[in-house]
């Protein structure tokens, strides 16, 4: 194995590592943040991936269709919650449970609509940064993957200032903490968590569309993504948003490394051996407090 | 009053079997010839399981078009398998037990009609393939006929390792699914290669939720192969060919592709457009001029159409010829004996030639192909953007076996890419 084959794994790790950073962010607001178990995240993945796809039918750019389909995707993730805190939350103790069987019919419906509408074959979009690459000597990096790196960072820089400089942000941090608290300082804890949601809604419609630019989807490709975003989330300490951005890197240069030197069979026990080594070691996660 | 009785008995029983002439007809309008199958409409496979079920019910309108077979309509029993193997052998028991069918195709693909092999064996019933590989290898029923042209992984990709030695190779690289049917695949490839004396500088067999090639790639590209081998399924096979239009592979290879799966479906090639050029693969069944067998174009046009409304793959080169043809080896059977007896059809069936619009077919003793025709094909000249030119000629030009070929194999990669 030689040195200069590591270096480049480690290199495409990092990209790769933003991508899932990406694609996670919703889910570390949604779970992280609002201990919702969201298992439907990876399906509202891909129904934003086939937003994406429609807009681009119409010639518009993935990256900007992304942007386009955020307030849509904020106002299902509101009304999702709605009702998720109607039927479930405010009923009682056994709301996780519950709503996990909540969040795996949404996951399949979405799953059936998806087949029913635009059916079972792939779909991609065409972009000049899709399938063409950067050379940096001899090593030639995919531009889709310089795309997932910036809009990763970006999405993490701005979620940050978000939960930290605002009113509402700093609220959403305190909600799952102590409700009660947040309502004697005049917040509303079951709106605070609504707006919460929705917006991981919207960062997860970011997601979605670069999970159509990094690679064509299908509509059963949730399962490809669910195990590892769950990972990542919990490996960055919930709610975390830089922690999310380290931990997605962290998986994706470990997942690079292992399957440049030993193989990729092995490549998908590192996500959930990081995910039981965490747990036993540190249940609050790398950057959790 | 006896005599009375004995006039009315008489009167009665005439009336009867006068009536019972005259309902025949209806009765046999009422009773339909039942066909069985099952395939995966959800999950994964279910693109080529709804082409297939597609293909088949366009079989069953012609025939009864035509006045259905033995005097009888037919009617076409599907179920959803799912693709999964732990569904039909109990879809089949139904189909044979409940709804008493008379025929059965087999299930589409390989690993849900491996799963019935034995229950078929068991019962003696005579079962039609649709689209699977090495299926009767350990049951060794002697009532199955495959609709698909291969018979072991031989005859799948050995036109690859042959125009392999044709260009010179001597190392080769091996990429593979870690599903069944690719290692399968995999496995017959890795002892061509030693047949043909190649070395193996590189192997690697990836799970099926592997996001990004780009790893393997460079490592491919660092071993240097002259040849390299990809036996994957239709996501990682858009993939792989990104990454490599992306990253390179290197000068060194003069042949890449062989087993990928999905590089015969339109969504695939549609989102590869270009990238496609100079990918050599296994094929079916491609629109050049020495495949244009009596009745697959008119099928396919017919087909295409109804394909658009039914939001299923438009071409169908690869699947739905051979299950309109799965129809037709029933047809033929069935109206040559007169009979629905699987030991009678498979008679004639081992026995006679049966001609489909994938061509003339004759059985092996294992029921496989006894003239495989896997054919290997390379893209050229393919644009972006533009699904009809692979309803053309010229676009995936047969290079293997000679008595298909179309063309001379274009070598090394780099230069294939430039055509």
């Amino acid at each position: 194995m030689s040195i200069d084959l590591l270096l480049e794994g480690l290199i495409f790790g990092v990209f790769v590592g933003c991508f899932y950073a990406a694609v996670s962010i919703g889910l570390s607001i949604a779970f992280g943040l609002l201990d919702v178990p969201h298992i439907a995240h990876a399906s509202f993945l891909v129904l934003a991936a086939y937003m994406t796809f429609l807009l681009g039918s119409y010639g518009i750019d993935p990256l900007l269709a992304g942007l386009i389909i955020l307030i849509p995707f904020f106002a299902l993730g509101a009304v999702v919650y709605r009702f998720y805190y109607e039927a479930f939350e405010k009923r009682g103790t056994d709301a996780g449970v519950r709503g996990i069987a909540f969040f795996f019919g949404i996951a399949f419906i979405v799953q059936v609509i998806l087949s029913l509408v635009f059916g079972l074959d792939q779909r991609s979009v065409a972009a000049s940064y899709i399938g063409s690459s950067l050379g940096l000597g001899e090593m030639r990096i995919p531009w889709r993957l310089i795309v997932a790196l910036l809009v990763a960072v970006g999405l993490v820089l701005a979620l940050n200032l978000y939960l930290s400089r605002t009113f509402q942000g700093r609220a959403m941090r305190a909600v799952a903490q102590d409700p009660w608290a947040l309502k004697a300082i005049g917040a509303n804890p079951v709106m605070t968590k609504q707006w919460a949601f929705g917006l991981a809604t919207a960062a997860t419609a970011i997601g979605g569309a670069l999970l159509i630019i990094v690679s064509p989807v299908e509509p059963s490709l949730d399962r490809v993504y669910i195990g590892r975003t769950f990972c990542v989330v919990v490996l960055a300490g919930l709610g975390s948003m830089s922690g999310t951005l380290i931990a997605g890197i962290m998986l994706g240069v470990i997942e690079s490394l292992v399957l440049t030197a030993f193989g990729a069979s092995w490549a998908p026990a590192v996500a959930f051996g990081l995910l039981l080594l965490v747990l036993g070691l540190r249940p609050q996660g790398l950057f959790g407090r | 009053m006896s005599n009375f009785t004995k006039r009315s008995v008489l009167r009665t029983m005439l009336l009867g079997l006068g009536l019972a002439t005259i309902a025949q007809p209806i009765w046999a309008q009422d009773n339909p010839i039942k066909v069985g199958t099952s395939m995966a409409l959800s999950g994964p496979l279910a693109g080529g399981g709804r082409q297939s079920r597609l293909a088949l019910q366009m079989w069953v309108e012609d025939i009864n078009s035509r006045g259905g077979l033995l005097g009888r309509k037919i009617e076409l029993i599907t179920y959803d398998d799912q693709g999964s193997p732990a569904q039909s052998p109990g879809i089949f028991s139904k189909l044979i037990d409940l709804d008493q069918v008379d025929l059965l195709i087999a299930p589409y693909g390989t690993v849900p009609a491996a799963a019935v092999m034995p229950m078929m064996k068991e019962r003696q019933r005579l079962l039609i393939g649709q689209i699977g590989f090495q299926i009767n290898s350990k049951t060794h029923h002697d009532m199955w006929f495959n609709n698909s042209p291969w018979s072991d992984a031989d005859s799948w990709v050995g036109g690859y390792f042959k125009l392999g030695q044709k260009v010179g190779v001597k190392k080769v690289a091996f990429l593979a699914a870690d599903q069944e049917f690719s290692q399968n695949i995999l496995a017959g490839a890795k002892t061509l290669a030693t047949k043909s004396g190649f070395e193996s500088v590189y192997e690697q067999t990836y799970p099926p939720t592997t996001v990004d090639f780009s790893a393997m790639i460079r490592a491919i590209r660092a071993a240097a192969p002259d040849m390299v081998f990809v036996a994957s399924y239709p996501a990682d096979s858009t993939a792989i060919i990104r990454a490599v239009g992306e990253i390179g592979i290197g000068s060194s290879v003069k042949l890449f592709g062989g087993g990928m799966v999905g590089l015969q479906y339109e969504a695939v090639m549609n989102t590869l457009g270009s990238q496609l050029n100079g990918i050599v693969n296994y094929h079916t069944y491609v629109p050049e001029k020495t495949m244009a067998f009596p009745g697959v174009r008119e099928f396919l046009d017919r087909y295409t159409e109804r394909a658009k409304a039914e939001n299923v793959d438009t071409l169908g080169f690869y699947v739905a010829p051979f299950s309109y043809a799965a129809g037709q080896i029933l047809e033929q059977a069935v109206k040559a004996t007169g009979s629905l007896d699987s030991v009678e059809l498979a008679k004639y069936l081992r026995s006679n030639e049966v001609q489909t619009i994938v061509g003339p077919i004759r059985w092996s003793a294992d029921g496989e192909w006894a003239e495989p025709r896997v054919v290997m094909i390379q893209f050229r000249t393919i644009k972006d953007g533009d699904a009809e030119q692979f309803r053309q000629e010229g676009k995936q030009v047969v290079v293997d076996p000679d008595r298909f070929r179309t063309g001379d194999l274009i070598s090394p990669l780099s230069e294939a890419q430039r055509n």
